[in-house]
């Protein structure tokens, strides 16, 4: 789905347009890869194509976790230590890491020798099992969705996609017909206030800005009450992406946060920290650190329709009690998802 | 950068220096741990495998075994090979004979081309060189600003063009403004891109195949995952890039993709980026990483950045002071200061070896430092100079200025005595023992 940053439509018609056009080749596709017929029942065409994007990210180059695991099962005469050491190097191969990894097989095998299984192929549907119940311990929290107006404040580390994630989201609620503002709060990064700007412009929704350097603090009280005032019903706002290492920085957003909770008046804040699926061990960190900083209410996974499995999302689960609340699949403007752990754990591991 | 590597091994290795003589079974139960650590900093799975296997097969060898310090060569085997993975020896970027030489910045989206093409700028710049920014991302809204926005506050001459106009079209353009302008440097950012992406790919091909660039470093985020050989295999079978910016080292990556993309794609390490401000684009050592860590230290590098920011003639004096012990609060500071300008203490400590492994309750940071600063500008001058004037007033005083309290300075006091007592002891076996060039060692005692 790269039509979109290729044609660089300046006009929102542009985009409706050239989407329509895509949507229908997009359903062609599916119609190949014949997995229409899985969700069929449902009859959401947009369903549809969000789970073939879905399911073809996750496939794009290489074959998911389980397809090299069920081929490496079918060549395996029997259940033995190589098996396992081949098993446990496609998980971490996957970035699930060593911890979710070895917690993942140890489950397996205790459930082999408990039901005497012999059939190497069995193992199979043990680990999806095993994915699906990582990924549903923490189904995402969704009391907020029903919230009348709602602050979404974007965080996450540097180039892990927050701009892009706060213009899909802002596209994602004004086609629901919701009223969208955008804050321009990353005020360090150069030309991050214009690169949001654009994005306002190409959506058609307001936004909060200052100079660059300008207080971030200062702009979220702005957006806020520019918010409360408009009766907007969604305000997105943008924060430079920081390293959580660095203590200054993550004070600066301890700040943001704030004084957003305090101004927010009947608003809900949703803290949503963002994700690249191709980040390895050092996500969890991540999620901890910002986590004991701000509490995240859910992740953003983006990236996912690279080589990467974004297996730090089952060590993240593991660890830590943050659900996903999207995922972007692709570079198209509506490659970003609510995320459905059911869902996503079918597109990962086929059917 | 390394740090939860570095701590995870050095348990490891001292666990086995407790040891004494090693038998196989000593050296496998090392190895095993070994690989869980390398695994869990995202190396790459086959590179850790193929690692284990070399390590192992030397250390099981009849002279490690029977050596007196088995232990140390052990750890000596990791460190040569841990080298060797990263490359060995410093890959310094090369220069076309004819100015100006082309570099090309390729990458996946948001592993920091825009900002490295900028440091990258500054770096050559303070090398002597006369850079050039070509700003050819023509897809991401704003990008093409952003490197404007940079090359302007750096000073640095700048190219682009309308977002619409073709990556190729502003590149050749730029080249062109850039020998105008006598430049003998040109960094053409570009577009991030997925790997898998054809076309995108495609679109680099032709500018390679067009501009012909001496250079092309592929951009990788110290963060990747396993997925970063992956990356680094596809963009060299498509562009035979010639080496690897590491970004965003100064986090708290444990650094695997830096030790597996050389081993993958054999194309080394050129630069790493350590830092958000201009500055922090280093070159890379392999063997002063491997002992950094392995928490054997990298005084290489402290000695540079020392002898790039102290004054030779205040470092001799000061080194007069200390052997004779003469050293007051006044100098104390002038060091801190001095400390500061190379660079943030906990970086700076790493260096030292034996000090890579603090326990996190002693760990200092510039806010310490700071708190430190703050008592002795407290001090009258006096004070500074014949410390022993500070009476129980004089105490309250300095802490009520410093916004500290009379145990804090109570204890940068007491501490400072004490060093003052081992200088003395150092004075007196003077020529023996010789201060390290920098000057600073009269500031490190008072955080041991």
């Amino acid at each position: 789905m790269h039509w979109f940053r290729r044609q660089k439509p300046e006009d929102y018609e542009e985009i409706e347009a050239a989407e329509e056009e895509k949507a229908e080749e997009a359903t062609e596709e599916d119609a190949e890869e014949n997995i229409e017929d899985i969700f069929e029942e449902t009859g959401e065409e947009q369903k549809v194509s969000w789970l073939a994007r879905l399911k073809s990210g996750l496939s794009k180059s290489r074959e998911n976790i389980v397809g090299q695991i069920s081929g490496l099962l079918s060549r395996s005469g029997s259940i033995d230590e190589e098996l396992w050491d081949d098993i446990e190097a496609i998980l971490i191969q996957a970035d699930i890491g060593m911890q979710s990894t070895m917690h993942i097989i140890d489950n397996l095998r205790d459930r082999v020798d408990r039901d005497r299984i012999k059939d190497p192929n069995l193992i199979l549907d043990l680990l999806k099992d095993e994915l699906v119940y990582i990924l549903q311990q923490n189904a995402p929290q969704t009391e907020h969705d029903h919230a009348d107006r709602i602050i979404y404040l974007i965080v996450g580390v540097n180039g892990t996609g927050k701009t892009t994630t706060i213009a899909k989201l802002a596209r994602s609620f004004t086609k629901s017909g919701k009223s969208v503002l955008l804050g321009a709060a990353d005020t360090f990064r150069a030309a991050a206030v214009e690169q949001l700007d654009i994005w306002a412009k190409r959506l058609k929704v307001d936004i909060v800005k200052h100079e660059r350097g300008a207080d971030p603090a200062a702009v979220v009280y702005d957006a806020i009450h520019a918010a409360s005032a408009r009766r907007t019903e969604i305000l997105l706002i943008d924060t430079a992406g920081r390293l959580h290492t660095y203590v200054n920085l993550m004070e600066e957003l301890k700040k943001i946060k704030r004084i957003a909770e305090r101004e927010k008046g009947d608003a809900e804040l949703e803290t949503l920290l963002v994700i690249d699926a191709t980040t390895g061990q050092n996500g969890i960190a991540q999620a901890r650190l910002f986590d004991e900083a701000l509490k995240i209410d859910g992740i953003v996974l983006t990236k996912l329709d690279g080589t990467a499995k974004g297996g730090i999302i089952l060590a993240i689960q593991e660890e830590l009690n943050i659900p996903v609340r999207y995922v972007g699949v692709g570079e198209g403007m509506d490659d970003l998802q609510q995320f459905k752990p059911d869902e996503f754990v079918k597109a990962l591991v086929g059917e | 950068m390394f740090d939860n590597l570095s701590s995870r091994l050095q348990d490891i290795f001292s666990k086995l220096k407790s040891r004494g003589k090693l038998t196989e079974k000593d050296v496998d139960v090392a190895m095993r741990e070994v690989r869980l650590a390398l695994l869990e900093a995202d190396v790459n799975y086959k590179v850790v495998k193929d690692f284990i296997a070399k390590v192992k097969e030397r250390s099981i060898g009849v002279e490690v075994l029977e050596s007196l310090t088995p232990a140390q060569q052990v750890i000596k085997i990791v460190n040569e090979e841990l080298t060797a993975l990263m490359g060995s020896t410093e890959s310094k970027l090369s220069f076309a004979p004819r100015p100006p030489t082309v570099i090309m910045l390729v990458g996946l989206q948001g592993s920091g081309k825009t900002t490295t093409a900028a440091k990258l700028a500054h770096h050559l710049r303070s090398t002597g060189r006369r850079p050039f920014l070509i700003g050819a991302d023509v897809y991401r809204p704003a990008a093409i600003d952003q490197l404007k926005t940079l090359a302007d506050e750096n000073n640095i001459p700048f190219y682009s063009d309308d977002p619409k106009t073709p990556p190729l079209t502003i590149a050749r353009a730029g080249i062109k403004a850039a020998n105008q302008n006598g430049s003998d440097i040109v960094i053409i950012d570009t577009a991030g891109r997925l790997h898998i992406d054809e076309q995108m790919m495609h679109e680099l091909e032709e500018i390679k195949a067009e501009l012909k660039p001496h250079q092309i470093l592929l951009v990788v985020d110290a963060m990747t995952g396993q997925d970063a050989v992956n990356v680094a295999q596809s963009f060299r079978e498509k562009l035979d890039f010639d080496g690897i910016v590491m970004t965003k080292l100064d986090g708290d990556a444990r650094g695997g993709a830096a030790l597996s993309v050389k081993a993958v794609t054999g194309k080394p390490i050129k630069l790493v980026s350590v830092g958000e401000k201009m500055d922090s684009l280093e070159p890379f050592h392999p063997d002063r990483m491997a002992s950094r860590i392995l928490g054997m230290g990298d005084i290489l590098t402290l000695i540079e950045r020392a002898q790039a920011t102290v004054d030779e003639k205040k470092a001799r004096e000061m080194e007069e002071k200390l052997r004779k012990a003469e050293f007051t609060f006044e100098d104390f500071l002038g060091q801190m200061e001095q400390m500061q300008q190379m660079g943030p203490i906990n970086q700076l400590i790493k260096m030292i070896p034996g000090m890579g492994k603090l326990p996190k309750d002693i760990q200092v940071s510039d806010k310490d430092m700071a708190r430190i600063k703050a008592i002795i500008q407290s001090m009258t001058s006096d004070e500074r100079r014949n410390p022993n004037l500070i009476n129980g007033s004089r105490r309250e005083r300095i802490a009520r200025g410093s916004g500290t309290d009379t145990h804090e300075v109570n204890q940068l006091l007491k501490q400072f005595n004490q060093t003052k007592k081992m200088l003395k002891q150092f004075g007196s076996m003077q020529g023996k023992m010789k201060m390290p060039k920098g000057g600073f060692g009269g500031g490190f005692p008072f955080f041991g």
